[in-house]
């Protein structure tokens, strides 16, 4: 039972970093109806921002004092990731996704999985392909629980994904802005009539997402101990399909569906082989769309003439 | 509709008399091309061929039905792994009834390549039968997740070399059966198939298919079946060309198969022009020979393949020829016009 609980832990900080990516997949798509491919790579580079930042503040020299990073500076190091992924996912709308916004939608598509593969090569040259220890912006304390270890790293994975969607819940629901984007994911055109700043909410909202990613991708990091620039392929995968299983579009389904691709990942791996902990993501996507293509909290659209 | 005319006997004469024609003419390039051509520009060449017959299987499926498939790279190693383990396991038995040679080389690789597509349009059509409901990038989307979950399976498969890859039973690996004359031997025969799909009937339904399914299904074309059809012969053309990729060098490995090959086989389509036979031909030829020519600029090369495929989709969305075709009289009009 207590494998059981371990592996349900485990599933969970993995699922929530999976939710904080798949908030970006699914508010894009929300708005543009575009499968930003490019998403995984604005998370892998979250992730090297917070290492480099790190770096910049002196992390090795307090490791080898034996010395703590200071809880500020972890803050800092998210600060920067995210305002800077921020700016990544800004720069690619306004760069690539802007000229074919209007082209018919596979243009787009196209041209998200080409800027992808520029930005994962651009990776591959100015960070090198060698993979990175990541440093430890919070050092590791294990405590059991009834024989289930619990690290505080899990633990501020959690608090750290609670908080950055309690912030994101208030900005869609409470803040001008949150409403224009829930208005131009209604309708565009409608929501420029009305006088929405299309563009500008365009931009916010790939900021936001983009600034989810860049915590996802500290996240994974202090998680997974080590980076390197291909990192975002798979992860972005994975979590595009807790977005589709969620329901595309919706941004409380996204995080149901990351939750549930990280337990299922972690229940697969302990119970069944870890060779197929990757696969299972994939046949749960599979089987949601034939079976329920709306995904879990979608709504059904009837197409029309 | 009037019927096909009958064919006489002399129709056949002459048909029988082409095919050959065409047969001894690749036979006789392929001398030329080992005599003239350094081993380097042969492989490019072979390249150009197993890079034609992906594309325009995929031509078929992605740009002249307009369903998006981004997961090929799976039927490819299903066609790869098929052919290759056919080929290893039958060599033995038919050269011993054929005499070692050309001739029992021939035979096997050709049955392998024949089952490898068979596989391939196997896989295709489990794939596609439920895969094919879903539209646009759903439908991209749960291709990918099927060629992924393919790639992933040769990975795990203890009996096929599992991450290692298959090198077939002897040390030296894989036997080198690919060669000039069966490489463009195939991408005659798929580039007919697919030709006479395309400009048939039924091609023409695809056609109505892509440009509005649901005013196709009101004039009673029964797109599910088209649908599902025009994917599994795009599959087990991706076979083929999988067959025909693997026996180029000793082994294969899963990561041959990744998503990047996917892409690899979208951007030939999408240079060439989405839903033109012949630009499908032109991309083909085009990415082996730019991706060779770019090796020195090693780990630049990538970025400036990225790079081309956005500022294509920026500028010229449509391709060199959009879903034009080269022929003969399309250049005709192009000198009448002028």
């Amino acid at each position: 039972m207590s494998q059981f609980f371990q592996q349900v832990i485990n599933g969970l900080s993995l699922g929530s970093i999976y939710a904080l990516i798949a908030l970006g997949y699914t508010m894009v798509y929300g708005i543009l109806k575009l499968i930003n491919f490019a998403h995984s790579e604005v998370f892998m580079v979250g992730a090297y921002t917070g290492f480099y930042a790190a770096g910049a503040l002196g992390i090795e020299g307090l490791e080898q004092r034996g010395a703590a990073f200071p809880l500020y500076l972890a803050l800092v190091v998210l600060l920067v990731a995210m305002s800077a992924s921020a700016l990544l996912g800004v720069l690619v709308e306004r760069l690539a996704y802007r000229p074919v916004r209007s082209a018919p939608r596979l243009t787009p598509l196209i041209t998200a999985i080409g800027v992808s593969l520029l930005l994962q090569n651009l990776g591959m040259l100015v960070f090198t392909p060698n993979p990175r220890r990541y440093p430890p912006i919070i050092k590791e304390v294990r405590f059991e629980l009834g024989g289930v270890i619990v690290t505080n790293i899990k633990l501020t994975i959690f608090l750290v994904t609670l908080a950055l969607m309690a912030g994101l819940w208030y900005l869609v629901q409470r803040t001008w802005t949150g409403r224009a984007m829930r208005a131009v994911s209604v309708n565009l055109d409608a929501a420029k009539l009305m006088g929405i700043d299309t563009n500008r909410t365009i931009s916010a909202t790939f900021a936001i997402g983009s600034a989810l990613a860049a915590a996802g991708g500290i996240l994974f990091g202090l998680d997974q101990i080590t980076i390197n620039p291909l990192m975002g392929t798979l992860t972005g995968l994975k979590a595009f399909v807790a977005a589709v299983l969620g329901g595309i579009g919706n941004i409380p389904g996204a995080v149901v569906g990351g939750l549930l691709i990280g337990l299922a990942e972690q229940l697969v791996a302990g119970y069944v082989s870890p060779d197929y902990r990757d696969a299972i993501t994939f046949v749960i996507l599979i089987v949601i769309l034939i079976l329920r293509p709306e995904g879990i909290l979608g709504v059904v659209r009837q197409e029309k003439v | 509709m009037p019927g096909h005319p009958q064919l006489g006997t002399k129709d056949w004469l002459i048909r029988v008399v082409i095919s050959s024609g065409v047969v001894a003419g690749i036979w006789g390039l392929g001398l030329g091309v080992q005599a003239g051509l350094i081993e380097y520009v042969q492989r490019i060449v072979l390249l150009c061929g197993i890079n034609i017959i992906l594309a325009v299987g995929l031509n078929l499926i992605n740009g002249t039905t307009g369903q998006f498939s981004i997961g090929h790279a799976g039927f490819m190693a299903v066609g790869a792994y098929a052919t290759a383990f056919v080929g290893v396991k039958l060599a033995p038995g038919v050269a011993a009834a054929l005499g070692a040679g050309a001739l029992a080389d021939g035979v096997v690789f050709n049955v392998a390549l024949l089952v490898g597509a068979l596989l391939s349009g196997v896989a295709g059509l489990a794939v596609g039968v439920p895969s094919l409901r879903l539209k646009g990038d759903y439908l991209a989307i749960v291709t990918l997740g099927f060629g992924e979950i393919i790639r992933l399976v040769f990975n795990n498969t203890k009996a096929l070399g599992s991450a290692t890859g298959y090198f077939g039973d002897s040390p030296a690996g894989l036997p080198p059966y690919t060669s000039f004359f069966w490489v463009w031997l195939w991408v005659v025969i798929v580039v007919l198939i697919v030709r006479n799909i395309t400009f048939s009937q039924s091609g023409r339904s695809l056609i109505a298919i892509r440009e509005d399914e649901i005013a196709a299904e009101a004039m009673a074309t029964p797109t599910t079946r088209l649908k599902v059809t025009a994917f599994t012969v795009s599959a087990a053309t991706a076979g083929i060309a999988g067959g025909l990729f693997a026996h180029m060098q000793s082994g294969i490995r899963p990561e041959d198969f990744k998503f990047e090959k996917s892409i690899d086989m979208i951007v030939m389509i999408i240079i060439g022009g989405l839903g033109s036979i012949s630009g499908a031909v032109i991309g083909g030829i085009f990415l082996a020979v730019t991706l060779e020519l770019m090796r020195d600029l090693q780990e630049y090369r990538l970025v400036l393949y990225a790079l081309l495929l956005v500022i294509i989709m920026i500028v010229r969305p449509e391709g060199l020829l959009g879903t034009r075709e080269l022929s003969l009289s399309f250049f005709k009009r192009k000198a009448g016009a002028k």
